[in-house]
């Protein structure tokens, strides 16, 4: 049986413009398996406000019992979250959805991996995955302005990593495909989980079987309100982001 | 047994259920908890089609609550009938079908092949979804016409026939007494009021239906005062539903009228709160005056002579 758990905050810290990182630490922790799952979080007792928050996982600590999100403040309910101290609970459903797939890849296969903004951190878990699995990874990581920018040490230590800002502020200027462009970084397959057009650009321009992590406005997160489905591409169904994805193969959904 | 309510083809085990849409064929909450402890199941909409649903974005939030627009999405009454219902079949529960459709027609069709299947003890007439453009709320906003339906799917369907009453509407009891006059079984009230939010960097609405249905807290008053108003203009019982959190809320919309109550909302903010009320539910009992809890309904509007609390 699924459960929810009241987990411990254990660390709380701003890590760029608007951007947290926050630790949780629990028992839920030992089944956070899949890079590229989410939790759904009750950030207040109260009805304000009333639904739970999807955040993506970032990175897994089973021995510490710990997991890490890094998030942006956008309304009341990630306000509220940032505002939680060490010591405090937050209520936690979770993980939830499929996660990035990594069973079909080929021993010691090359992985690229792809995110925009607030789509970077459930790539972090993965590059760690992937690297301990022995694949190896090239991270191309896209953001508004320098001031937005995090986590481009904690991939550098995984592998060669690349960082793109819209104004040129910082690393190269322009969007991650022009990066990937200008590199010509390919691999055996990417990874990618950002803003719908980025997820777009790199589903139409990469020649490499990928996969793709949508976001969408989520009430349950569990598959049964089907607030957040998308279409398919090749025929009439549908599929829901929080429970079949958030993860999907390139081409398989309506980006 | 303080908890069971005997209703038209339904007998409960204690008075609490989900709402229609909000727990989709019950699949996903019995990775949380046995559904056996469920008074019953009111499962999502079914339309004699396959129906596809609205465009995203289809929920936003509001103070104490939510909009949405789901637009009735189901997989049509052939699957439901092959997969969904069976599947329900191994708890000990029962259920009831939510019906929708375009015309009366299409409402008999539904109600004449659900009602036959074994573990479907009522169905509920949607005449009050605001989010589909045919149908849905038009049948629940004109006397006459819920009044005709109601008495043409009664002539079909094998199982009683509960009718869900819109909000939205300037007179309640009117349609209330028309659905009672057409051979309703019981009245399930209230469905979402409609609503609507706007995007302040885009300056239009958040849904893309434009427009949805309010439900949670925010909605509790509202259903209180119409359950408390109709139950004292008709004598079939009604379930009640309308921003039922916790136990407490649960007993104001009994003590309102009604003899059940439905979760709606809150089942996406805590997969656990059917199981946690009705364990919360048989706590309170111990502090009324009451040998049951059929006892309590409408017992706002009743003369009493005894104290309600002990405390």
């Amino acid at each position: 049986m699924k459960k929810v758990e009241a987990m411990t905050v254990v660390s709380q810290r701003t890590i760029a413009n608007n951007i947290y990182e926050c630790s949780l630490k629990g028992d839920l922790v030992s089944v956070m398996n899949e890079p590229g799952q989410f939790v759904h979080l009750k950030v207040t007792d109260g009805i304000e406000p009333t639904l739970r928050r999807p955040i993506s996982i970032c990175s897994v600590d089973t021995n510490e019992r710990t997991f890490t999100m890094v998030y942006r403040v956008e309304g009341i309910g990630t306000k509220k979250l940032s505002h939680k101290l060490p010591g405090e609970r937050v209520n936690v459903l979770g993980p939830l959805g499929h996660g990035f797939p990594m069973e079909e890849l080929k021993s010691e296969s090359h992985c690229l991996l792809v995110g925009g903004g607030i789509g970077v951190p459930p790539l972090y878990e993965l590059a760690k995955q992937l690297t301990s699995k022995g694949h190896s990874v090239t991270a191309v990581l896209g953001f508004r302005s320098k001031e937005d920018v995090f986590y481009e040490r904690e991939f550098s230590r995984l592998g060669p990593t690349f960082v793109a800002t819209e104004d040129g502020s910082y690393g190269e200027m322009g969007f991650v495909t022009d990066v990937i462009g200008a590199k010509q970084l390919t691999g055996d397959c990417y990874y990618a989980c950002g803003p719908r057009p980025m997820l777009k650009a790199i589903e139409s321009n990469m020649p490499i079987p990928g996969f793709l992590s949508l976001e969408e406005r989520m009430g349950c997160g569990i598959g049964a309100c089907l607030a957040c489905v998308c279409d398919m591409k090749n025929e009439a169904g549908y599929r829901k982001v929080c429970s079949d994805g958030p993860v999907f193969k390139a081409g398989e959904v309506v980006v | 047994m303080k908890m069971n309510v005997s209703l038209p083809g339904l007998d409960l085990k204690n008075p609490i259920m989900p709402a229609s849409g909000c727990f989709g064929f019950g699949k996903e909450y019995s990775e949380f908890y046995d559904l056996s402890k469920l008074g019953a199941i009111c499962v999502k909409a079914v339309s004699p089609l396959m129906k596809r649903g609205n465009p995203t974005p289809r929920v936003a939030e509001t103070p104490g609550g939510m909009l949405n627009a789901i637009g009735l999405q189901n997989p049509g009454l052939e699957s439901v009938m092959e997969n969904e219902l069976p599947w329900l079949e191994r708890f000990d529960v029962p259920i009831i079908v939510n019906i929708a459709g375009n015309t009366i027609e299409e409402y008999m069709d539904v109600a004449r092949v659900v009602s036959k299947a074994p573990n479907v003890k009522a169905v509920e007439l949607n005449i009050s979804c605001p989010n589909v453009k045919e149908g849905g709320i038009a049948f629940g906003t004109d006397p006459y016409i819920a009044k005709e339906l109601t008495a043409r799917v009664k002539d079909v369907c094998h199982v009683p026939v509960y009718v869900k009453l819109s909000p939205n509407v300037t007179d309640i009891v009117t349609i209330a007494k028309a659905v009672e006059e057409g051979g309703a079984d019981g009245l399930s009230m209230i469905n979402t009021l409609l609503g609507m939010r706007l995007d302040l960097k885009t300056g239009k609405p958040i849904l893309a239906n434009e427009t949805g249905g309010l439900s949670g807290s925010a909605i509790k008053p509202v259903a209180v005062r119409m359950i408390y108003t109709v139950s004292q203009q008709v004598s079939i019982p009604i379930i009640g539903m309308g921003g039922v959190t916790n136990a407490d809320d649960a007993l104001e919309l009994i003590l309102a009228g009604a003899s059940a109550v439905a979760v709606g909302t809150q089942n996406f903010v805590d997969p656990f709160a059917c199981p946690t009320i009705i364990e919360e539910l048989e706590e309170k009992l111990k502090d009324y005056h009451v040998d049951h809890i059929g006892e309590l309904t409408g017992r706002s509007w009743r003369p009493s002579l005894q104290p309600l609390t002990t405390r």
